[in-house]
Formats: C-alpha cells, sequence, structure tokens
C-alpha cells in the first residue's frame, strides 16, 4: 500500500523514483504519469510565487526565479490552501539565499510586495468623512487616537524599495542612488496604491498605533524638524485610511 | 450520541426521495474570473449561473468578495472548493472546514462541490488533485469526511469525478463503485466531470460510454466541461491532461450529449482556468453547451 506520505515525498523530491504500485494500463510502473502530478505541484507553486512577486520575478528574470522558486517550494510549501498568502517566508528565505547575496535590496523589495496582497485582501472598513478631522479643534485634536483602516500598510527600508517598485510596475524613472525609503500602503477602494514616505511622515503614521496625535506630532517633528503634517494627512484622508477619531484608543 | 448523529443525518440528508437539486438552475454556467467581471455584469442570458473557487474567496475583504456579493445579487453561485482534501488518509483541517462555513454561511450558495482527491499533507498544501486508490478503507475515510462535511455546512454537497494519469495496484473496486457506494452511505450527489471522463478513460485504456452507463447519473447534480491537453505516457500511449486550457474537445461534447439524453437536463459548467481568453470566447463555449441542452432535452 502507497501511503499519502510516501506519495507527497515521492512529489516534492524530483530524483525520487516512482512509488512502486502505481501503474499504468499494462500493469507496469508509470514514470511518466506520475510525473504529470510532480509537474502539477511544481508548476502551480512556481506560477502563484510569480503572480504574488512580479517585481521580484523581473528584477531577477524568469530563469532566477524559477530555480530559486523550485527550492523554496520543497523547504517552505503553503501551510494552507489559501494561495492569496503564499510566499510569506520568501523574504527571510532571500536573506540566506547565496546566489541573491548580491541583490540587498530584494528581500525587503518583497515584503513591499506581500504588504500590497495584503492590503488587497484586508478587511473593508468605513473611512471617517472627509471633514471630520478639519471640524475638530486643534487643541482637542492633540489628545485624540486615529484608527487606521486593516488595508493600511507601513515598511521602512535600508533600500530605494518604492524606487524599485515603481521602476518595474509604473515604468517610472529608476532609483536615484542608493538612499533607504519608506512606503505607504493605502486602498482607497480596492487596489492598494503604495506612496513614497518622508521620514518624517513614516514616523507619524507608525506613531499613530501606539499614541495620541500630539504625541505622534512631537515624535516625528523629533525625527524630522521638518516633518509636514498636512501633506501626510492628505495622504490617509486620499486613500481613505482613517476610520476613526477617537478621545481613547480602540482596542 | 451516536443516535443523535444518525438521526441529524437523517433529517437533513434523507435519501431516499429524490435528492434536491433544484436549486442550480438548468442551465449553463461559466467558472468565474475576476477579467470577466464587467462583461458579466453587463450580459443578459450569456450564462444562467456562475461558480467560483471556494479558496480565493477567503480573504478578509476587498475587491474579491465585493465582486462576489454582486454576481450573487445577479445569479446563482456554485462554491467550489478545490483545498478541503476530502481524500486524505488523516483527519480534515478544521480551520479550513471553518472557513468553507463561513463563505457558505455568507453567500448561500445554490451548491457546494469538492474533488474526491486529496491535496494536503503534514508537509503542507500541494496544490494539486491527488489521486487515492478505491478500496474499502479509503471507502470508509471518503465517507465519513463527507459526513462532516455536509454536517459542518449543513447542506448536501456535490463530489466530482478526477481525472486519473495512473491507478493504484491496491484498488479493490471500479471508481464508479466507489461513488456509487458514497452517494449510498452519505447522501452526497455528484458533480460528473465529463473532460475528466474522457480523460481517465483514455489515459486508462478504458471505454468512456461504459463507465458513463454505470455511474449513478439520477445522483449528478452538476456536470463540468473543460479541455484537456495531450501528451504521451512511457510506452508512447496517449496521455491526456487536464488543463483546463483550452476548448472542449469534440468527444466530449459527443459524451455530453449521451449524458443528457440519458439522465435529463442539468447543471453544465464550462471551466477554463490556465491561459484564460477574452469573454466572447468563453461565451462561444457557453452557447454550444446551451444548445446542446437544449437539443438533448427539449423543453
Amino acid at each position: 500500500m502507497i501511503s499519502q506520505d510516501a506519495f507527497t515525498q515521492a512529489l516534492l523530491d524530483p530524483n525520487a523514483a516512482t512509488p512502486a504500485g502505481l501503474i499504468d494500463p499494462k500493469g507496469e510502473t508509470a514514470p511518466k504519469r506520475f510525473a504529470v502530478y510532480r509537474n502539477n505541484v511544481a508548476v502551480s507553486l512556481t506560477n502563484a510565487l510569480k503572480e504574488g512577486f512580479p517585481v521580484v520575478h523581473k528584477l531577477v528574470g524568469d530563469d532566477f526565479f524559477t530555480a530559486m522558486a523550485s527550492i523554496f517550494i520543497r523547504k517552505h510549501p503553503p501551510q494552507n490552501p489559501l494561495m492569496m498568502h503564499y510566499g510569506a517566508e520568501l523574504p527571510n528565505f532571500l536573506t540566506n539565499f547565496a546566489p541573491a547575496a548580491k541583490l540587498g535590496y530584494l528581500p525587503d523589495v518583497a515584503r513591499l510586495e506581500l504588504a500590497m496582497r495584503k492590503s488587497y485582501h484586508a478587511a473593508d472598513a468605513r473611512p471617517v468623512a472627509a471633514d471630520l478631522l478639519s471640524s475638530i479643534e486643534p487643541d482637542a485634536l492633540m489628545s485624540m487616537y486615529l484608527t487606521l483602516a486593516p488595508a493600511v500598510q507601513i515598511l521602512r527600508s535600508r533600500w530605494p524599495i518604492y524606487s524599485i517598485w515603481a521602476a518595474n510596475m509604473l515604468d517610472a524613472e529608476p532609483p536615484n542612488g542608493a538612499g533607504g525609503q519608506a512606503v505607504l500602503i493605502t486602498r482607497a477602494e480596492f487596489d492598494p496604491v503604495p506612496h513614497l514616505l518622508g521620514v518624517g511622515a513614516a514616523t507619524f503614521i507608525g506613531a499613530l498605533a501606539e499614541h495620541n496625535f500630539g504625541t505622534a506630532h512631537d515624535t516625528a517633528l523629533t525625527a524630522a524638524p521638518n516633518f509636514d503634517l498636512t501633506a501626510a494627512l492628505g495622504a490617509l484622508l486620499a486613500g481613505n485610511a482613517i476610520t476613526s477619531i477617537t478621545e481613547s484608543p480602540l482596542t | 450520541m451516536y443516535i443523535l448523529k444518525i438521526a441529524e443525518s437523517l433529517f437533513m440528508f434523507d435519501h431516499s426521495n429524490t435528492p434536491d437539486f433544484a436549486k442550480l438552475p438548468h442551465g449553463v454556467g461559466v467558472g468565474y474570473k475576476p477579467q470577466h467581471f464587467s462583461e458579466i455584469m453587463a450580459s443578459d442570458g450569456a450564462v444562467d449561473w456562475l461558480e467560483v473557487h471556494a479558496e480565493n474567496y477567503m480573504g478578509d475583504g476587498g475587491r474579491p468578495l465585493a465582486q462576489l456579493e454582486a454576481l450573487g445579487a445577479k445569479y446563482p453561485l456554485s462554491i467550489h472548493g478545490v483545498g478541503l482534501s476530502i481524500g486524505s488518509e488523516g483527519p480534515l483541517d478544521p480551520a479550513h472546514l471553518k472557513r468553507l462555513q463561513k463563505l457558505c454561511d455568507r453567500v448561500n450558495p445554490a451548491s457546494f462541490s469538492e474533488h474526491l482527491a486529496w491535496s494536503t499533507h503534514d508537509m503542507g498544501f500541494l496544490n494539486d488533485l491527488l489521486p487515492l486508490p478505491y478500496t474499502d478503507q479509503t471507502l470508509t475515510t471518503v465517507a465519513a469526511h463527507i459526513d462532516q462535511v455536509q454536517n459542518t455546512l449543513g447542506r448536501q454537497m456535490l463530489l466530482e469525478n478526477p481525472s486519473n494519469y495512473l491507478a493504484f495496484k491496491e484498488t479493490q473496486m471500479p471508481e464508479v463503485e466507489f461513488f456509487a457506494q458514497l452517494v449510498e452511505r452519505t447522501g452526497c450527489g455528484l458533480l460528473l466531470d465529463v473532460n475528466n471522463v474522457f480523460i481517465s478513460a483514455t489515459n486508462q485504456q478504458t471505454d468512456p460510454l461504459s463507465y458513463l452507463n454505470a455511474f449513478p447519473l439520477a445522483h449528478v447534480g452538476e456536470i463540468h466541461m473543460g479541455g484537456h491537453d495531450h501528451d504521451l505516457d512511457d510506452h508512447g500511449a496517449p496521455l491526456l491532461i487536464d488543463s483546463h486550457g483550452r476548448e472542449v474537445a469534440e468527444p466530449v461534447w459527443v459524451l455530453l450529449d449521451h449524458v443528457l439524453r440519458t439522465a435529463g437536463s442539468r447543471p453544465v459548467l464550462i471551466e477554463w482556468d490556465t491561459d484564460v481568453p477574452e469573454w466572447p470566447v468563453l461565451a462561444t463555449e457557453a452557447a454550444r453547451a446551451k444548445t446542446a441542452l437544449q437539443t438533448a432535452v427539449p423543453a
């Protein structure tokens, strides 16, 4: 009897023999027939990664990506049938993947692509009315808490990940220099959009998760004295990213 | 406990009567692809119902669920799972069953179906429909899994026949017998994939008509039609691959006519999952299926 354990091991190891007892119409062992399943697994998982990481795919090229994926899928097969989340381990895998050692920015580019997918599938949320923020007295606002939509994501990298992403997805100019960048992802309706953030804005929006408005503002000004609060709030409002403004933090 | 379980399954799935298939219309559906959303919402009468893969709608929100809601307001929906692994030796994943329950509660689909296959192992999810031998032991395991699904979802499910590339030496009964036993034991319905019947018969050098004539057609609640690719096995014999990447092959249309003439009208689905074409190409396949339905079973 062939256990599903033995079947799986032979499936994932391209050098393993076809398990005996899997037969063709002549009753003989059937390597090419077994290879159909082996191929389906490898190709479908590899294609899922190519779809999920289009920029990484473009940066390294199809041959490199396919070879890398063939190792990754055996080390990190999906842990459940939700292929929309497949590849969460790819950034860390790339960090330790010797053939990609020279592409130091690759793991963070993969993180940005994962964050875009996460945003795409995040829960819907109703944004606050556009004029709510401006209707609150500035002094009162300082002690209040902003809640951001589940689709909002923030990433900071020591690489120019926004410029790399935009050069590959929007045909924008390639990055000018190697400086780090922070990215805000908002989803006004259904399509996540990445925005390049200054240090101050990234600090401010990151701090809103834990602190009230005034403290987040102070932290941002400390990190970047030229922090532009109006621009940061404008990006959040335009992305329907603020879902509540309350006197105490929402748990 | 035992008595309670029996009573419960009798209450919900009384298979002494004709199963209730009235919910999916006996017309033509297509496997829904997001790139066709606008055309499908704007079209009138090109399709009568839609099928979606359950696992693509298990996110928390965003466009997929919003589209599903819009489609569900216009069309009867069939939720078709590809990841439950009903043929697993081990227990079903309770977390995945819960996700299915949540989706079915949300959408209230006209039908829920899954495959006679396994895809999950201790290693993880393999993203393919893998085969199992037909033995007394696997029959017992699969029947218990179907009971569990039907009791959890509170509805009858349809089970789909696989496309076979090889056979198990240890198999003790024909595939049709396995399906008939499952229907008998669980009260489940069947999803007859006519393309899979043709693929399996070609690959195993058997007769697809004999398979269909032995299949419990009265319990078929839905029919699948899809395209396949051609390859050769180690001996140069034909090896057909279930790719869903092109038009339905001519011999498969002939088999569909035979099924419809024998069994009467059924919901018929066109599946096209890889190299997905523009909407008019898919609509043309759907129109051909509609003609087949009208010709074989005049109104």
